[in-house]
């Protein structure tokens, strides 16, 4: 290697034959800074800024009020219930995908990319229209006391359709480079399929499965469409924290507005601390495509 | 023990990797199956191991018919081509695992676990490496890891898919003697797979030469090494020990 070589090979006056001018390269960086500033901290700052406009404590009153902490709430909530059964159903998928050969794989692939491809308004009113109270099945839920549309099941299914992508991506390119070879040795060791599963597929894809479920959760905060039309908008009961911004906004409650909008943002920003966090200690473990 | 392959035949779908084939390996046979690639060898390798289930024909343990057992169930120690050692696991877990995958009733406690995993450790002649993880091994160091792992469960025969494949020259002859004297200490009935045939020829008891082609690999002629060498049965095993 030339970085061991006994003298200098390359003296300071010389610039690296592989790069560009330094104004070439300052004025690419500042682009790039100028871009984001506009795009993204510029309005991100608004936000604080709107949010905190009538001070701290109004911006905390109402994020107090009742209303506002049953959208947060709900939203929590339906996070809490979507992430695990979107994660539990992405495994599933990526297992089945990459550990065995079966007709219709390819379809099946297909299918797990559809949401990506599909409006959300348009996969909220497929729901609608599957489960509302005018359908054969919705009016039968409701009969039974089991209202999906405008209720809870409605929002988390509307939530579990848009991001069931997220996990099943993540974990299918990793499992594929993985192969099955340390699997098909932990049974020649007499290890049960379930073993194999818990104590050589789990642990391997631990990291990726972790990203993908942040992205999930990431998604499943902040989804709009679909959820606004299953939601039916019912303000304390129904209204999750986008929604409510939105209908905050609307009313020209701004301080109300924002602070739910800020506190939307923190939580991403969570989120997207700890993403940066694990793609700098396990990108080997990540799928290529976050490797740097 | 005593294997018996008895007219075993294997497609993937359209592609046929077997062609029937029979064979008889004696109880404490070290075995190469030797052949180029896509001759057949892995996937028979891996019928016996339980990996796989052979289309048709059947195969016997010391006269049981073994055709259907599970994979848990043969008890066969299986090295991989590239190991599959656990990543996420030291290489003492490694070689622990399959002990504490029995079932609760027959398995070791911990201690006895501990005492086992140190003994073939120190039987790979690798008596230190116990708490480092695979990445920070070398070739070599891997594939005698994943011997002992293999030979943790007690195995009823040893089955080794080109254990000295990835590897350089120099370790190559090394690990060749290692796996030569593995087995005369355990007696275990061995089979290994391998393309090259020095190595087949310098190291096993018998030699099973396979070639393969559009209808599946075949078994070419199976023999000691020096009467393969000295009286080839075909054109296919004149030309391929002589290439
Ligand atoms: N899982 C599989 N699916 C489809 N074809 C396979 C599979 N495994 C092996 N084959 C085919 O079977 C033939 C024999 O393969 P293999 O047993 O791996 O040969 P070898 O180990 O001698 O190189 C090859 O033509 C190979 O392509
Ligand atoms: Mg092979």
């Amino acid at each position: 290697m030339s970085d061991t070589a006994p003298f200098p090979i390359r003296p300071a006056r010389f610039r690296n034959p592989t790069e560009e001018t330094p104004l070439v390269r300052r004025l690419a960086i500042l682009a790039a800074v100028l871009g984001l500033a506009l795009l993204v901290f510029a309005p991100l700052l608004v936000v604080f800024a709107e949010a905190l406009a009538k001070g701290w404590l109004a911006a905390v009153t109402s994020l107090a009020s009742r209303d506002a902490l049953s959208a947060i709430k709900l939203t929590l909530l339906i996070a809490a219930i979507s992430v695990p059964l979107n994660a539990a159903f992405g495994i599933a998928a990526a297992w089945a995908i990459t550990k065995f050969d079966f007709r219709g794989k390819a379809f099946l692939i297909t299918l797990i990319d559809l949401p990506f491809s599909v409006s959300p308004v348009v996969a909220g009113l497929c729901i609608v229209l599957m489960f509302g109270t005018n359908s054969l099945l919705g009016g039968w839920l409701v009969a039974q006391g089991f209202p999906v549309v405008f209720a809870l099941p409605g929002i988390v299914l509307a939530t579990m359709f848009v991001t069931f992508p997220f996990v099943a991506r993540e974990l299918i390119p990793v499992m594929i480079e993985q192969g099955r070879a340390e699997e098909e040795a932990a049974l020649t060791l007499g290890a049960s399929g379930w073993r194999v599963f818990r104590t050589v597929t789990l642990p391997n894809i631990r990291w990726a499965l972790l990203y993908g479920v942040l992205l999930c959760n990431a998604r499943a905060m902040g989804e709009f469409g679909a959820v606004a039309v299953v939601s039916g908008k019912i303000r304390g009961q129904t209204a999750t924290m986008p929604i409510t911004i939105e209908m905050l906004y609307n009313e020209y409650l701004s301080v109300a507005a924002f602070s739910m909008a800020a506190l939307l943002t923190c939580l991403a920003l969570i989120t997207l601390l700890l993403k940066t966090a694990l793609e700098r200690r396990h990108a080997d473990q990540l799928s290529a495509a976050h490797r740097h | 023990m005593q294997i018996e392959i008895d007219e075993i035949a294997k497609s993937f779908g359209s592609t046929t990797a077997l062609h029937p084939v029979s064979l008889s390996i004696p109880s404490g046979a070290l075995v190469a199956l030797l052949g180029p690639s896509g001759s057949g060898k892995t996937t028979l390798l891996r019928i016996l191991g339980g990996l796989e289930y052979p289309t048709s024909g059947r195969v016997c343990f010391d006269g049981q018919d073994a055709t259907g057992l599970s994979v848990q169930d043969r008890r066969a120690g299986f090295v991989f081509q590239s190991y599959a050692l656990f990543r996420h696991m030291t290489v003492f877990e490694n070689i622990a695992y399959g002990l504490k995958a029995r079932p609760r009733a027959s398995r070791p406690p911990k201690a006895e676990i501990a005492r086992r995993v140190t003994r073939l450790l120190q039987l790979i002649q690798l008596p230190e490496i116990g708490p480092r993880y695979p990445t920070q091994l070398s070739g070599g160091q891997r594939q005698r890891v994943a011997l002992a792992r293999a030979l943790a469960i007690e195995p009823r025969m040893l089955l080794l898919d080109e254990p000295f494949g990835a590897l350089d020259a120099k370790v190559r002859k090394e690990l060749r003697q290692g796996l030569r004297d593995i087995h005369d200490e355990t007696g275990l009935t061995t089979v290994f797979v391998t393309h090259d045939q020095d190595e087949a020829m310098e190291l096993a008891d018998l030699v099973v030469v396979m070639s393969g082609s559009q209808a599946g690999g075949r078994i070419e002629q199976v023999g000691r090494p020096q009467d393969i060498r000295a009286r080839p049965a075909t054109p296919f095993v004149r030309d391929f020990i002589t290439a």
